[in-house]
């Protein structure tokens, strides 16, 4: 843009110098009687030379290089209303949200592709166990008398934990029938909690007697260990070799063995133990996969049986695990405990050695049972969703989770409804599967986008040598796309992403699970390279990082997991569900004003600087200024730079609760339909016409004329003061035309620059003044004298006139003819 | 501003809390106008500017009906005088020419005598910029800065006044004669209060001493020049030096390479009161003035004014032209306005 402006100054100086050669031979040349050439100059061509560099002096304010100061306070300010917005303040935690960098308010306002992580973003990430399943029978659900199952809701009975003391009261359980399996001492059902209450790395923390706070790393772990000492399975304190658990109020001393810790490539942890009693056990706990191969052969049947609540729990969006235990033999134990002390003494390949170690010990395990944790979405997630969709923005989920439990969320929070036409699955094991599901998939979707002859394939063979840009496809219907972590593996392979892009691009939803970080960050960088739009990615945790780095803008949700994803976005808050305010209403409004804000700056400098230009063709290409060059150096700084500084910081063309009502208005920002190259050039040509105007209708009025006492008015002090005055007051009103919402600081910017011009000039026209700076200021009377006849005022206000009411035709036209969202409410 | 804290206790809200403060500001909820582009406003504006542009423009030209201007281009009248001055070594013959009109009826009211120029850059940048204003002020100025190419003469003397504007000065005179009965009466003309008094009084000083002459001591007149500035006038010291009433005029550079200045009016006295009656005039000028040289023009002007000014047409069209066009504008936007009113649709809450 600013090349162009460049070379927009370079040819209407070459003009104005080719003007002047063509002067100075023609007529300059005689006119040297009066006027001889400047020392140096022999020449009509060389002075045309001389003339052009005085003339990039001159019309330097078409670059308008103001604009990037101006520009800036627009952004601060516009990031001090996200930090002070007190509806995005969270009380809860004492959040509010902020703005962490300030260039980039007006991409907010422009977001097509949301980024979303699941976990502590959609949800709460505060885990609370919910369901388990133990040695074949479910638990959790409850049901009423005719045996149907009914919806928890307040009004639930609480299962009645008061025969335990150290009981954590926030925990709510709803199944009694667990409570009487425990009560009972059910032998697999007190081997489970007893595993849950040994078998994690949960820091305890007793402040008082029986006020017990788990320090846990993840949160699940904290919730498992929760449950377990809810119904009975206190785990109290720990030492690097003890674990201490009060078992149905009988405090319990283990020796705790050995730890095999988790990793995200073994995905279970196990510990061994020894009991007071003496017996060895270890206990391991891991996801359903990896654990599922380590089973003993013995339990089968039981296995079938877990699977069938697995898949259950999976589908209601909940969070699972497996756990197994093994009793373990003396000598096997001693032995291969030593083999463990020398490999992680080993000085080479520690870590393969010991995972070799911890795969030989873990194998033939008893399958106990399963766990289910519910994460709770946070609140007016589903809501926030369908607003942002509503707004055409397409949301994708990235999550570590498993595809059941994915979709489930994605059910549960709108992003998955059953009137989609369809949800496709992509899970392919091969490059080839995968590549088939994703063309199966768009070949429903847009069935001619596999001709040769679509749009989009021609214009990509096209540019298939440069970097192409996809545009937008559209579908013909509502779709979802489900795709794992091993088959976008597959697609993120050179060939098949565009294929990606293109298929997954036209549904509305994605949602993308088991993805590590690194996928996240390629996903969004897969679509950045290939789509024309700004992509936001917001996420809480430290794995969510590279995501929201790699996105043009990243947000932080500033909730349990530490600080490293907040640290590294651009703008953090609470809750998953400020987002729709941020881009709705913060987003909007930014890009609103930045819009209109460059518009009206690159008008104003337009119709300043042009009329020196249409000047030139009548005083000899002289680099004749038309103003005073006091004002041509106030112009910027003072006379017009606070009305639109303030417009672009009050202006709302619609008030907040009305944009989150109507989530189109957010669709022109996306297609960067307020600040384009048409509407750049519809500016620059108004503020040609304007500066035509304003030079031609003092011109006329001024041709060959006098003052009403017959004294000559055509000087050149008055027509400077004339134009300059004229110019002023147009630009006034036509940021009075722009505003759409006046405040008093509005006003008063606005008329206090007016009446600041007319100060400043007539002391600067003053007689005190001239006596004292006789050199620089030689406009001396020219206000009083000039602005006293009705003859200037009346051409001052044709100009106005002229300059306005064609703008104001064309916008109530436009109105008329093509309205568009934001003149509909 | 953003750590500020809101220090008024209120129910159970820890003072320390980060949340936001509550003011109109802060949240964007500054009362405000909103005014809008709706039919009524915008259609009646239009309605309203074009019957004020339109009447405007009628009375505008009207008033300029009512005056009278009478325009004679007298650069080739004599053409002796025009060759004789393409060289500049005659400058100091004398060459007088006559100029003859004829007035059918009478010109009533204040009539002004301009001379004009055509083809005369009087606004060129070197040019304009080519005067010192401290030494117009009778002050001891550093004139080399300001004023070249016509600054001082190789011996060092100073031009007084210096710079191309000065230097270029219209010099002709112009008498106005009313011939009665083949004998010809001289209108008298007042040769002062031609300027604005902002020049004739403060933009413009003599240096001070106890004559004029011995004021402009060791100064040179322009090269230009026929007399120095001192005998501008050599009727009156207080319209002589630098506050000569036909100086400033054309010091008073204009904006356009054609312009008009204010020469001398007519003293109503005598048979003159009035105006200027009907009658034969004859136009005496010392031609000095070359433009032939630029192939420029030279014209002599009377005129009478009117409340806005001179003769120039153009305000009065370009208002009617405006008023009609915004008047048709407005017609034009009732009917698509009327046409597409049924097919307007409002957003209606979801």
């Amino acid at each position: 843009l600013f090349l162009q402006i460049f070379a927009f100054l370079a040819l209407m100086c070459l003009i104005l110098a080719i003007g002047n050669g063509i002067w100075e031979y023609d007529k300059g040349y005689y006119f040297q009687v009066y006027l001889p050439w400047a020392e140096g100059v022999t020449s009509a061509s060389y002075s045309g030379f001389l003339m052009f560099w005085s003339y990039v002096i001159i019309l330097n304010t078409v670059v308008p290089i103001s604009l990037y100061v101006s520009v800036e306070i627009i952004r601060l300010g516009n990031s001090f209303y996200i930090d002070w917005d007190r509806k995005m303040y969270y009380p809860l935690n004492d959040t509010p949200a902020q703005a962490r960098t300030t260039t980039l308010n007006e991409e907010l306002g422009q977001i097509k592709y949301i980024f979303s992580d699941k976990t502590g973003t959609l949800t709460q990430n505060i885990m609370c166990f919910n369901k388990c399943s133990i040695n074949g029978k479910s638990y959790g659900d409850v049901y009423d008398m005719s045996g149907q199952r009914i919806e928890i809701n307040e009004n639930t009975e609480k299962v009645d934990f008061s025969y335990n003391t150290l009981a954590d009261p926030k925990f709510a359980f709803y199944d009694h029938s667990l409570v009487e399996a425990v009560k009972l001492s059910d032998v697999p059902t007190h081997r489970f909690f007893r595993l849950l209450s040994l078998c994690h790395t949960v820091m305890p923390e007793e402040k008082k007697e029986g006020n017990l706070v788990y320090q846990a790393q993840s949160p699940d772990e904290g919730a498992l260990v929760t449950a377990a000492r809810n119904f009975g399975f206190v785990f109290r304190a720990r030492t690097p070799e003890t674990i201490t658990v009060v078992e149905m109020g009988e405090t319990k001393i283990y020796k705790l063995l050995a730890i095999l810790d988790f990793n995200n490539v073994r995905k279970r942890m196990s510990v061994i133990v020894r009991s007071p009693e003496g017996d060895l056990t270890l206990y391991c706990k891991g996801a359903d996969t990896i654990l599922y191969e380590l089973l003993h052969s013995s339990c089968d049947s039981l296995k079938e049986e877990t699977t069938e609540h697995l898949n259950e729990f999976a589908g209601e969006g909940l969070r699972t695990l497996v756990v197994a235990y093994k009793n373990l033999d003396e000598d096997y134990f001693q032995d291969w405990i030593r083999r463990h002390h020398e490999a992680s003494t080993a000085l080479e390949g520690r870590e393969e050695k010991l995972s070799e170690l911890y795969e030989e010990i873990e194998k033939d395990l008893m399958l106990l049972g399963a766990t289910a944790i519910e994460d709770k979405l946070q609140d007016g997630v589903p809501q926030t969703i369908e607003t942002l969709a509503k707004a055409n923005i397409k949301i994708w989920v990235l999550t570590g989770d498993k595809q059941e439990t994915a979709m489930n969320i994605g059910y549960s929070c709108n992003l998955l409804y059953d009137d989609m036409d369809d949800v496709f699955l992509i899970e392919g094991s091969t490059s080839d599967e995968v590549l088939n599901e994703l063309r199966n998939a768009r070949k429903k979707m847009k069935p001619e986008s596999f001709l040769d002859s679509d749009e989009i394939n021609i214009q990509f063979e096209k540019a298939s040598k440069k970097q192409g840009i996809l545009p937008d496809e559209q579908a013909n219907g509502v779709y979802g796309l489900v795709i794992t972590g091993h088959s976008l593996a597959y697609a993120l392979e050179g060939n098949l992403e565009l294929d990606l892009v293109r298929t997954a691009c036209m549904c509305k939803v994605v949602i993308c699970c088991r993805v590590t970080p690194l996928q996240k960050a390629q996903v969004v960088e897969l679509v950045k390279k290939y789509k024309k739009a700004v992509t936001l990615a917001i996420g809480d945790g430290a794995n969510d990082v590279s995501m929201i780095k790699t996105a043009h803008i990243g947000v932080g949700i500033s909730g349990q997991e530490g600080m490293q994803a907040v640290l590294s976005s651009d703008f953090s808050f609470a809750q998953f569900r400020y987002l729709q305010r941020l881009l709705l209403v913060h987003g909007r409004w930014s890009y609103i004003r930045m819009c209109k804000f460059l518009k009206y700056f690159f008008y104003k400098n337009f119709a300043f600087t042009l009329v020196h230009f249409w000047y030139g063709f009548f005083s000899g290409f002289s680099a004749q200024t038309v103003y005073d060059e006091w004002f041509i150096t106030l112009y910027n700084l003072v006379y017009t730079s606070l009305p639109v500084l303030g417009m672009s910081l009050f202006d709302q063309d619609v008030d907040d609760h009305w944009s989150i009502l109507f989530p189109q208005l957010y669709v022109p920002g996306q297609q960067n339909l307020y600040f384009n190259k048409m509407v750049f050039v519809t500016c620059m040509l108004q503020g040609i016409y304007s500066s035509l105007i304003l030079f031609f209708i003092p011109y006329g009025a001024m041709y060959n004329t006098m003052r009403s006492d017959g004294k000559a008015i055509a000087d050149y002090q008055s027509f400077a003061l004339m134009a300059q005055t004229c110019l002023l007051i147009v630009v006034s009103v036509q940021i009075g035309l722009d505003t759409s919402y006046w405040t008093v600081v509005n006003q008063f910017f606005i008329w206090g620059s007016l009446s600041v011009y007319f100060a400043i000039t007539f002391t600067m026209y003053s007689d005190g003044m001239y006596l004292i700076f006789t050199a620089s200021f030689p406009f001396i009377g020219t206000a009083r004298n000039t602005l006293s006849q009705p003859n200037v005022w009346l051409a001052i206000f044709l100009s106005i006139t002229l300059c306005v009411l064609p703008v104001v035709g064309f916008r109530f036209l436009k109105a008329q003819l093509k309205p568009t969202p934001s003149d509909k409410v | 501003m953003k750590s500020k804290m809101s220090f008024t206790p209120q129910e159970g809200e820890a003072h320390s809390s980060r949340c936001p403060d509550n003011t109109a500001f802060k949240q964007q909820k500054l009362p405000a106008w909103k005014p809008q582009l709706n039919t009524a406003t915008v259609l009646s504006s239009f309605f309203l500017t074009g019957a004020f542009c339109l009447s405007v423009g009628v009375s505008l030209i009207l008033s300029a009906n009512s005056m009278r201007e009478i325009q004679i281009d007298y650069s080739d009248k004599c053409s002796d005088c025009s060759k004789l001055r393409e060289n500049s070594s005659n400058w100091n013959k004398e060459c007088h020419c006559s100029v003859n009109f004829t007035l059918k009826e009478d010109i009533l009211g204040d009539i002004f005598i301009y001379y004009g120029l055509q083809n005369f850059y009087q606004n060129h940048r070197r040019y304009m910029m080519s005067r010192s204003d401290a030494q117009l002020l009778g002050r001891n100025a550093n004139i080399e800065n300001y004023c070249a190419p016509f600054a001082t003469y190789g011996n060092g003397t100073p031009m007084a006044p210096c710079g191309a504007i000065a230097n270029s000065m219209f010099n002709d005179t112009i008498d106005l004669f009313y011939n009665i009965n083949s004998s010809g009466i001289q209108v008298p003309l007042l040769k002062t209060g031609n300027s604005w008094w902002t020049d004739k009084n403060v933009k413009f000083r003599n240096p001070k001493s106890y004559n004029l002459s011995s004021a402009f001591a060791g100064t040179a007149r322009p090269p230009y020049w026929q007399k120095p500035v001192y005998l501008l006038d050599g009727e009156d010291d207080r319209n002589s030096g630098y506050i000569n009433d036909d100086f400033i005029v054309w010091m008073r550079v204009s904006a356009f390479a054609t312009f008009r200045n204010l020469y001398r009016r007519v003293r109503r006295i005598r048979q003159f009161t009035d105006g200027l009656p009907a009658g034969n005039y004859t136009f005496h000028i010392s031609y000095n003035y070359p433009v032939t040289k630029f192939k420029g023009r030279k014209h002599v002007i009377l005129s009478t004014v009117v409340w806005s000014g001179g003769s120039n047409p153009f305000l009065g069209i370009a208002y009617v032209v405006t008023g009609t066009a915004a008047t048709l504008t407005g017609f034009v936007l009732t009917a698509i306005h009327l046409k597409l009113r049924k097919k307007k649709t409002y957003f209606q809450k979801q």
